[in-house]
């Protein structure tokens, strides 16, 4: 490819450190050898059960977190501890509880103002409002909600001050982690229409991290499935969801409940025998041959590397 | 004589005594449960689906009462009981599992101890005979090596497992109806699907009848046979599962289905319900879903729409159902 992608991922590492007795410190390999990327205007969505490092990931991004080795470029630029603070005005996040990521204590106005004062982004106090007027305009929000708190709003309707706030740097990159999870179903659909028509006009790329396979099918591009914090499988939303390959997203595509009974009951389900390892004492090889039914000894021996099996369609396994 | 059913619930009415006010929670909710079936009770929150659920089993907060209706078990209207019937009915009759294994075990007794304690209570069974029931029943529902499971405390137990803890000790006396509220919701989709398909397979097993209280549409329609969609405290439309969703007949239903991701509609624009889930402080004259229509007509604003039997498998709640009224408003279809 002759442009470089917006986001470049390469083998990024999170481990943290955690106490297991009173001189023992064992590592958590949260983030174990991660790679991807993100094209402009495009949204890859991560999916993965609870724990398997995928809010990691977009909060390593972001450098939240310091990653442990590894690196995150954006158009081509590493991002370090130097540049983070210009960087995060390219690269926002939107974050899942719409009631404990906005303060209580500051109106709407205030919460979509700060970005723009920490960036100093407009000359006068003027510019400083019309600028927040828009944003509020873009997400579907009232001018005249500008001086209202937080806890005046319902969920869906904070979940818009949220992402306004993150579009207030005029970010080409948006992390958006679970942002319609703690939504109820009819609300959801209106959040995930906006953040679709935010990307055709404004052109930013999400990370769009869920474990509602349903919703990610939706609104990505691309998918990829995380599994103990590795990528397992990666490739277009169609590729990986109808004829995904690696036995975790195939047993995780056929537990998705449906909302169709016709199809639902006609379907094979592959439930998947016990419970995720602790990600402290990880199997060999394989984080997945545990609860595998074509594990093998090669299984046991090392990780499987992600090769290609056409059309980008990416499946770390030694077997399929 | 009327049929007699397991369960009838008829017009139920029950509110919350606020400082801000009389909360109508569930106003006028009629549903009837046979032996053996699986009922889904889908909504968002503030439905009154879970106080519904709550009000069958008795275990309404303090500030929440029954105000009106009955629920029959039996035959028996289960509102006018005391509370020492209550005690022997719950469990032993009923149970609920609720939505967040975390919190509904005690973490201070260990996993044994509180599943022999609904068996003490409600059978005689007593030591040896209690333990060995409640290893039973960890292995009924897919625990494996029940005997050390039994000695270990909730912390040291996955999600998972715990719901299936959850549900070993409300089938510990094999009651008539599982009440489980959103049992799947705080878990993960493969683990989701293990518990669904083991109470799928221990309806089978038991015979018992079960309540699923959710607002996932996913979990409804692989499992349920009846289906009572909720808004604001009313049914707004009921039938079977193939009715519900290939058929719906309410404006809500009908916006709900089309503002869901599905497998046909991938590729096009959700269409998403307008405005804000109904605030139960504030509740319309009229059909509760009012605000949010958009064929709402003016008759919509002052009555509640009755409810009107679409075929045998089917009623729903809405004006727009009602011929004479549609045309006297000079609606559009």
């Amino acid at each position: 490819m002759s442009k470089s992608p917006l986001i470049e991922v390469k083998n990024l590492k999170q481990y943290f450190p955690i106490k297991t007795g009173l001189f023992k410190t064992e590592m958590l390999k949260a983030v174990d050898d991660v790679s991807f990327y993100i094209n402009e205007g495009e949204t890859l969505g991560l999916v993965g059960e609870s724990g398997c490092g995928k809010t990691t990931v977009g909060r390593t991004l972001l450098r939240l977190y310091e990653p442990t080795a590894g690196e995150v470029l954006y158009e081509g630029t590493p991002v370090t501890d130097k540049n983070i603070f210009s960087m995060r005005k390219k690269m926002q996040m939107v974050f899942q509880d719409p009631y404990s990521s906005l303060d209580p204590r500051m109106t709407v106005e205030d919460i979509i103002g700060e970005p723009l004062d920490v960036h100093k982004l407009y000359s006068g106090k003027g510019e400083r409002r019309d600028k927040i007027l828009h944003l509020m305009e873009l997400v579907g929000l009232n001018a005249e909600h500008a001086t209202r708190y937080a806890h005046e709003f319902s969920g869906g309707q904070r979940q818009r001050i949220g992402i306004a706030r993150a579009l207030a740097v005029d970010p080409k990159f948006i992390v958006c982690d679970e942002p319609v999870s703690a939504l109820d179903v009819s609300i959801q659909a209106q959040v995930i229409n906006m953040f679709e028509e935010l990307q055709e006009k404004l052109g930013v790329a999400y990370l769009f991290i869920a474990h509602d396979l349903l919703v990610v099918h939706h609104i990505s591009k691309r998918i990829a499935v995380m599994y103990m914090g590795k990528i397992v499988e990666t490739g277009t939303a169609d590729d990986v969801n109808y004829n995904s390959i690696h036995p975790y997203t195939c047993s995780l595509m056929s537990a998705v409940p449906i909302p169709d009974p016709d199809f639902i009951r006609g379907r094979q389900r592959i439930v998947l025998e016990g419970d995720v390892p602790s990600p402290l004492h990880m199997p060999s090889g394989c984080p997945f041959r545990t609860r595998c039914k074509h594990a093998c000894e090669k299984c046991a021996e090392a990780m499987p590397p992600l090769t290609d099996r056409g059309n980008g369609h990416m499946v770390a396994c030694w077997v399929k | 004589m009327e049929k007699e059913y397991l369960l009838s619930v008829q017009d139920l009415h029950t509110s919350f005594f606020t400082d801000s006010g009389e909360v109508h929670a569930v106003n006028g909710v009629s549903f009837n449960l046979d032996p053996g079936e699986i009922l889904g009770i889908v909504g968002e929150s503030g439905s009154g689906k879970s106080v519904t659920a709550y009000s069958i089993m008795q275990i309404l907060e303090s500030t929440g009462k029954v105000v009106g209706g009955k629920i029959l078990y039996k035959g028996d209207d289960l509102t006018k009981w005391s509370s020492k019937k209550l005690d022997k009915f719950r469990g032993k009759c009923v149970s609920i599992i609720f939505q967040d294994p975390m919190t509904s075990l005690n973490p201070v007794f260990t996993i044994g101890n509180q599943i022999e304690e609904a068996i003490k209570l409600h059978t005689d069974k007593k030591g040896k005979e209690a333990s060995d029931r409640a290893a039973e029943l960890l292995s009924l529902v897919g625990i494996t090596d029940p005997e050390k499971r039994l000695r270990q405390y909730p912390y040291e137990l996955s999600g998972g497992m715990r719901q299936r803890v959850m549900i070993a000790m409300a089938l510990a006396c094999e009651p008539d109806i599982l009440i489980a509220d959103e049992p799947t919701t705080a878990l993960d989709v493969t683990i989701q699907a293990q518990i669904l398909e083991l109470i799928q397979e221990l309806q089978k097993k038991i015979g018992m009848a079960v309540i699923l209280v959710t607002h996932d549409l996913g979990v409804i329609a692989e499992l349920c046979d009846n289906i009572i969609v909720m808004y604001g405290g009313r049914i707004c439309e009921r039938g079977t599962a193939r009715e519900i969703f290939y058929n719906p007949k309410h404006e809500y239903t009908k916006g709900l289905l089309k503002s869901i991701p599905n497998v046909n509609n991938m590729k096009e624009k959700l269409i998403p319900i307008a405005g804000t889930p109904i605030n139960i402080l504030n509740l319309p004259k009229g059909c509760a879903f009012c605000a949010r229509c958009e064929n709402c007509m003016k008759i919509c604003l002052d009555q509640v729409p009755v409810e009107l039997s679409i075929n045998e498998n089917h009623k729903a709640s809405c004006w727009m159902n009602v011929k004479e009224v549609f045309e006297a408003e000079g609606g559009k279809k």
